[in-house]
């Protein structure tokens, strides 16, 4: 059970209200990791070192007359090193909120900083080499290439960053060995279980050696059990790579005993970006039945 | 992303659909093939009909005319307001002075006139011309049976085979080394000629404006024994010269000897003056050469013609054939064209997810749009490779069937296709150019592709 040191909850509030902001900012700053967390983090280190910051970012689409406003001037900071967790239901717009720090989306409006740069600014060229260079993306499907070997998945971020072969092949080792899969280098993914190809798609995003780790719904596809090691597997590497964390999960369960801070979205606003608990009523981990105060 | 990654890549995609990818690259490669085929033909003909002007032995050769005869030929002599019938006529005189120009090698008369062989109880007429020693090097004479003429005056008779068929049908061969009668008429000067001695002379009414009026001539029958020494199967010269349209072939001088009267001594007569040559044919040391000395000849002030005048036309003429054979093989290729694009359309339909993957894990849109043109170029190079092969196989085809047609036709057979290096080289880069082209299109539209659609769980 996770015994958290400070809780925060909120309840259908305006996130445009100045009050809450502060409320949001003052969480943002003082919020501490949960006790039992395995990676403690220095409160003062979230404070000056900030690797991901975004600022009253919108993301909107237009959907013929209607705008369907999918991120909603989120702002948020997630601190170097930090491992945070985006809890929201289906539609909340945490997905979009991801793709939105990995540089795969621009905002409509807002700023998304990361390392002191604005990816908002930044032509596609440059987002390209952003996301080669800086990020490393899990998927909930694995999205690995079927037709390639597991060896080939993990070289194919180097070959676009022109690593060296030699060092390629290296790496290739290393990633793979790390997630344990060190000796199924010639096996196609379809030749793995679910579990594996999530360990493969890890080593992929590793491959680079990003800072920031980003994962859309990794558990969403495998049985709790296998996801539980993905999130070990997830959370040691950033640990010892040092990297940060943002991982979009409905898991609430899962997120609480991982992730150093959850944040909740929902209808694209930031409802808590606190070492928060919600309602009792909202237990995100029991799909389908997570309507309630978030909504 | 390097290069060789990018063709580690796109061989690696390429390799997926192999039924795909391996038809259209032979659709390629069946445009190549049609394209390289149809060149190569071009080429080939028109090397074929360089070879035979070539073995003609007509381009080292300029022919002389008088500017006083063939007048219609050339409206603009007259326009010039010039007077052709004060122009110099093709004496010995204008004869010796072309044989003293630099590189001329061979200043000789082109004769032709009617006679009549008899052999056996039987007569058979047909032209005889007279042939130069240099004749020897033509081509219709290597595959002479018996053997050239053992000099220029000799009393000695090559026969057309077609004639000599007609002298001994069943082994026209068998009259190498006979006999046979030559029945021709002989130019005899008119004895009223005042200053004539009676024995008429190549250009010897050199006083022609004392003697014009009165000047005449006689044509007398005359026999002349010949042996037969050879007997060839074609005409030489390729047929296209005066003295090539004969049947019966004599030494050149020896036809001067016998003074045979020729058509065009009428007209000489008529002008009044002497005997005048026809025509001359002047043969120059180096091909390269022969414009030198026809203008040397023009200044001379008489009308000159060369086969280099020929080649300039036959070349404008292959120029247009190989544009429209190129054109028609180019149909095929732009059909293959649009078959790159659509399996590269495909491809980017089929890889959206992978193309979104990529791009998620660095992939810029360059790099996607480098991938897909390097497996157009791919499929570009390997179907000009299968079509350079191909359409080697279609020539090598072409020429088969066309060697047995020409002997079906008691031809020699000679290779009408030719497929030449910078073709080679030239249809795998044009094969290269034209996908790549193709590839334009879908791999813009792979670049443009948004990883966020392509990413969404479905």
């Amino acid at each position: 059970m996770v015994d958290v040191g400070f809780r925060l909850w909120f309840t259908n509030r305006n996130t445009q209200d100045p009050t809450f902001r502060r409320a949001v900012s003052y969480v943002d700053s003082v919020v501490l990791p949960p006790a039992s967390n395995p990676v403690p983090m220095n409160s003062s280190s979230l404070l000056t070192s900030s690797a991901v910051v975004t600022e009253n970012v919108c993301r909107h689409y237009r959907m013929g007359d209607a705008i369907i406003r999918a991120v909603d001037g989120v702002t948020l900071r997630v601190a170097a090193g930090e491992f945070v967790a985006l809890l929201g239901q289906s539609g909340s717009g945490k997905s979009t909120l991801l793709n939105l720090l990995a540089g795969l989306d621009r905002p409509s409006s807002g700023s998304v900083v990361v390392q002191g740069r604005n990816l908002a600014a930044m032509t596609s060229e440059e987002l390209a080499s952003y996301r080669r260079n800086d990020v490393g993306m899990v998927f909930q499907a694995f999205h690995l290439i079927p037709s390639m070997t597991i060896t080939d998945n993990v070289e194919l971020p180097m070959r676009f960053a022109e690593v060296d072969r030699e060092v390629r092949q290296q790496r290739v080792h290393e990633s793979l060995e790390r997630v344990g899969l060190g000796n199924r280098l010639k096996h196609r993914p379809s030749e793995l279980s679910g579990g594996e190809q999530q360990r493969v798609s890890i080593a992929r995003a590793l491959a680079n050696r990003p800072s920031l780790l980003l994962a859309d719904e990794p558990t969403g596809n495998l049985d709790s059990r296998t996801g539980e090691d993905i999130l070990h597997l997830i959370r040691d590497v950033s640990h010892s790579m040092k990297m940060t964390v943002v991982m979009v999960t409905h898991e609430r369960a899962l997120a609480e005993r991982f992730a150093q801070r959850l944040i909740f979205l929902a209808d694209g606003k930031l409802i808590s970006s606190g070492e928060a608990e919600p309602p009792p009523q909202t237990r995100l981990g029991d799909t389908g039945t997570s309507e309630g105060v978030l909504a | 992303m390097k290069a060789y990654d990018l063709y580690e890549l796109a061989i690696r995609n390429l390799r997926q659909s192999k039924l795909r990818n391996g038809l259209t690259t032979v659709g390629i490669s069946v445009g190549v093939a049609s394209l390289v085929a149809m060149l190569s033909l071009g080429v080939g003909l028109q090397q074929l009909a360089t070879r035979r002007l070539a073995g003609s032995g007509m381009f080292d050769t300029v022919f002389v005319t008088s500017k006083q005869d063939f007048r219609g030929f050339d409206r603009d002599e007259e326009r010039k307001d010039e007077h052709p019938e004060n122009a110099p006529v093709l004496d010995d005189a204008a004869r010796q002075q072309m044989a003293k120009l630099t590189f001329v090698t061979e200043v000789e008369p082109e004769i032709r006139v009617m006679g009549e062989i008899l052999y056996g109880d039987k007569t058979h007429f047909g032209f005889v011309t007279g042939l130069p020693m240099s004749a020897r090097e033509n081509e219709a004479f290597d595959a002479l049976q018996g053997k050239f003429f053992s000099s220029s005056s000799a009393e000695e008779v090559i026969l057309l085979k077609d004639f000599a068929k007609e002298l001994v049908p069943q082994d026209p061969a068998s009259l190498i080394g006979k006999e046979v009668t030559l029945r021709y008429g002989e130019h005899q000067k008119l004895a009223q000629d005042s200053e004539g001695s009676g024995r008429p002379e190549l250009g010897g009414d050199a006083s022609g404006s004392n003697a014009g009026d009165s000047y005449g001539f006689s044509v007398v029958r005359k026999t002349q024994r010949l042996k037969v020494v050879g007997i060839v199967d074609e005409e030489p010269y390729g047929g296209m010269r005066t003295v090539s349209r004969g049947r019966i072939f004599l030494p050149v001088d020896l036809m001067q000897n016998l003074n045979m009267a020729e058509f065009g001594d009428m007209r000489s007569s008529l002008r009044g003056h002497g005997r005048t040559y026809m025509t001359l044919t002047v043969r120059v040391k180096d091909p390269a050469k022969v414009s030198q000395v026809q203008d040397a000849i023009n200044g001379m002030g008489y009308r000159t013609f060369s086969v280099l005048d020929a080649t300039k036309s036959l070349r404008r003429f292959f120029t247009v054939l190989d544009l429209f054979l190129g054109i028609f093989g180019s149909l095929a290729l732009a059909v293959a064209t649009l078959a790159i694009v659509n399996t590269l359309v495909m491809a980017v339909l089929e890889r959206r997810r992978e193309i979104g993957v990529m791009k998620a894990i660095g992939a810029s849109d360059g790099d996607v749009k480098r991938l897909f043109f390097a497996e157009a170029g791919a499929m570009g190079f390997f179907g000009g490779v299968l079509g350079i092969a191909l359409g080697f196989a279609i020539g090598k085809a072409i020429n088969f069937g066309t060697a047995i047609y020409l002997r079906n036709h008691k031809l020699p057979p000679e290779p009408v296709w030719l497929l030449p290096t910078w073709l080679i080289g030239a249809a795998i880069a044009f094969s290269i150019i034209v996908s790549l082209l193709a590839g334009l299109y879908p791999a813009s539209r792979a670049a443009r592709l948004d990883p966020v659609q392509t990413l969404k769980y479905e």
